[in-house]
């Protein structure tokens, strides 16, 4: 099977290693990945912060880069969830129903839920909003960790309450945002566990952000962000480091 | 709305305060969490929810289609009852026509059921230059009032408040408006509630006039209905001799037969029970029974401009249960008083800007106090796509231009002329990786950001440089 990797601006810009994470995932899976260079920003964040008309030629530019590829990957669910749900609004109704969350299209498409990872580390998992509540990514996530070999699941509190990203949000109301993702990293910290993951990075940018601010006042805590792909993608043989 | 809400700032500003208030964050905490709980299970027990839901939001969107039919039909109807219209088009002219009723009585103080609409036209701030007391019946708008406070909640205005700062609003003021609290009151609940039972029994029986609102208007019959759970409603709209009932237009139902929906989600979402406890419902006057003097005043004050807005005329579904601000994680962090105006949390952000235009900070600063989780439109009753409304807000508003807008405008245009050119986007990634140990505290609105974050570090190469390298 051939998919093509959608693998987001953020991803490109911040985070390679997750994307690199979800080609090498993909192809021990007996994947062919494509990456077509043509991409680059699916207009989410013009589109939530009300520029639907710069919005119009990002998401043009976004179909045409994935033309012709029958299944389109991301390890994003924000990303995927602006695809699924936002462009059929401006027209664009063929890559909405062709675009996968990546959790979606390993349990789903593939249908594996045991990736044969190993990730000797007690993991909680954050589910982030846009895969909770537009894609509706249910245990997905968590029964894919659940099959990871030496991975302890812990259940995080209030997991289901936003971590205070929300794009620009995070800037224009910076204190309403910081205080949302403090009370997550309290949550995710009570639970022991050393590595906080979810779906999408743009979340784990905001609360990895607060964790290393907040580490200092809570010294000895270990906890880190880590996508879910860097941790499906880590082998006995070959280890996430 | 109310004049005490002018010349608000902008929503972030607002919030300040309550984010750092660690008294108040508390007790919002409390109070939305304990709430949110019961109602989930209270939603869980009906196997019918969504389509209870789906109803609501059918029900509402037909009556909004033909809105100008309905209230004809309800006109006719209140008339042949026994009961007078009267049609506001805004505010003053609302709090205009309650005065004048209530002076033609010849009577100085009013008793009051709780009420979004008065309260959005500040109609006892309006009584008072008139010379008329206007007296809250309802338990928590009594403590706002006494406390010479604002609502900072829907369904519980006086949420933001805990048992002792009661105690000491109840024991300092009451005395001044009427029956004075017993001595040596404490913040037993118990005690509080009897405290203000006695200072509002005076108050029922010696009120000749009753201002209500609605929370549905049943068309074919010109029937009004208050869902409350004191019975301090039903005294009002019992008791006197006069009863007048301002309410907004988009309250209207076809039918008898429609509440039947509602008598099933409106408790469940806004208190969690199964049944609300006092459902008081009265038509036009009967003889010797109840008020023999009915007025109904129709409230638009901007409803017809939402309704004029295809995306944003959804807000005008809501049958104000709270349920949304229960949920909301930037409301339970800001407070209510933050989104200046009666309607607070998600449906305010909506709401406010649509009735009063985006024209002022605090209003063009509404539609972004969200962080499009979509906990709001899971919960709402009536299916209100609350995160759709607020994107189609902000178009208006960043269309509008403004402080803030210009230089965001042009930061996004510059972005994307540069995400419509992948080769100019690799070569930006690769300055910016070469550069990555001087510069990451100036990007665009790092200010903001590492004001409480740390900035994430940039990696030595972008993913796309990783694959041309190692895939091509
Ligand atoms: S918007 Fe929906 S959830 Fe919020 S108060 Fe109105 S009906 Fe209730």
């Amino acid at each position: 099977m051939r998919v093509a990797l959608f693998v987001t601006c953020v991803n490109d810009a911040f985070y390679p290693a997750t994307g690199i994470a979800t080609v090498r995932l993909l192809e021990r899976l007996g994947v062919e990945v494509d990456f077509p260079a043509a991409q680059t920003c699916c207009g989410q964040p013009q589109f939530n912060t009300g520029y639907r008309r710069e919005t119009e030629p990002l998401i043009r530019r976004t179909t045409r880069a994935f033309e012709g590829y029958e299944y389109v990957v991301t390890p994003s669910g924000s990303c995927a969830a602006m695809v699924r749900d936002h462009y059929p609004k401006f027209g664009e109704t063929s890559l909405p129903s062709r675009t996968y969350e990546l959790t979606e299209f390993l349990v789903d498409v593939l249908g594996v839920t045991d990736v044969g990872a190993y990730f000797p580390h007690t993991v909680t998992y954050h589910p982030s909003c846009h895969g909770l509540r537009m894609l509706h990514l249910g245990e997905r996530p968590r029964k894919l960790l659940d099959a990871v070999k030496g991975l302890e699941l812990r259940e995080l509190p209030g997991a289901e309450e936003c971590c205070g990203f929300g794009g620009t949000f995070a800037v224009k109301n910076a204190e309403v945002s910081a205080a949302m993702g403090r009370d997550k990293v309290r949550n995710a910290v009570s639970t022991g566990a050393d590595v906080l993951c979810g779906a999408d990075n743009s979340c784990l940018m905001h609360i990895g952000g607060i964790l290393r601010r907040e580490a200092v006042p809570m010294k000895g805590v270990p906890l880190r962000a880590l996508h879910i792909a860097d941790i499906l993608a880590s082998t006995e043989e070959e280890p996430y480091v | 709305m109310s004049g005490t809400y002018l010349g608000m700032p902008s929503f972030p500003e607002a919030a300040k305060e309550a984010v750092h208030n660690v008294t108040l964050r508390a007790n919002l905490r409390h109070a939305t969490h304990t709430i949110r709980d019961k109602r989930a299970l209270a939603v869980a027990e009906l196997a019918d929810w969504a389509e209870l839901r789906e109803a609501g939001k059918q029900i509402k969107d037909h009556t909004l289609r033909y809105l100008d039919r309905y209230l004809e039909q309800l006109e006719t109807a209140v008339t042949e009852a026994g009961g007078t219209v009267h049609w506001a088009a805004d505010a003053a002219e609302a709090n205009r026509i309650v005065a004048g009723l209530v002076k033609a009585t010849g009577e100085r103080e009013v008793v009051k059921v709780k009420s979004m609409a008065t309260q959005e036209i500040g109609l006892n701030e309006a009584l008072e230059a008139e010379g008329i007391s206007a007296y809250e019946t309802d338990l928590a708008e009594l403590i706002v009032q006494l406390g010479d406070d604002r609502p900072s909640h829907i369904l519980v205005p006086a949420i933001h408040r805990n048992r002792g700062e009661i105690r000491d609003i109840f024991q300092d003021r009451m005395g001044s408006w009427g029956r004075p609290a017993p001595d040596g009151l404490s913040d037993n609940p118990t005690e509080l509630a009897e405290a203000a039972r006695l200072h509002l029994r005076e108050k029922f029986l010696r009120a000749k006039v009753g201002i209500s609102g609605a929370n549905f208007m049943v068309a074919e019959t010109g029937t009004l209905v208050v869902f409350e759970s004191e019975g301090n409603g039903r005294m009002c709209l019992t008791l006197p001799e006069t009863l007048i009932s301002v309410v907004g237009i988009e309250k209207v139902v076809p039918s008898w037969r429609d509440l039947e929906v509602f008598l099933q989600t409106l408790p469940r979402s806004s208190t969690a029970e199964r049944m609300n406890p006092y459902t008081s419902m009265w038509t036009g006057t009967a003889d010797a029974d109840g008020p023999q003097s009915f007025h109904l005043v129709l409230l638009d004050n901007g409803r017809t401009n939402a309704l004029a807005d295809e995306v944003g005329r959804q807000a005008l579904r809501c049958i104000r249960c709270s349920a949304c601000l229960n949920v909301c994680p930037v409301y339970e962090r800001a407070g209510g008083h933050a989104y200046g105006s009666v309607y607070p949390g998600p449906i305010g952000a909506i709401l406010s800007p649509q009735l009063r235009g985006i024209q002022s900070e605090i209003d063009a600063s509404l539609p972004y106090a969200s962080s499009l989780c979509g906990a709001c439109y899971e919960v709402c009753p009536v299916a209100i796509d609350i995160p759709e409304v607020l994107v189609h807000l902000r178009e208006k508003v960043a269309d509008q231009g403004g402080k803030g807008h210009r230089l965001e405008k042009a930061a996004i245009k510059a972005a994307g002329w540069v995400l419509d050119h992948p080769a100019a986007l690799a070569a930006g990634e690769r300055a910016a990786s070469r550069t990555r140990r001087l510069h990451p505290r100036k990007l665009p609105g790092a200010g903001a950001w590492t004001a409480d974050r740390e900035l994430p570090e940039l990696p030595a190469e972008s993913f796309r440089d990783w694959w041309k390298r190692n895939r091509t």
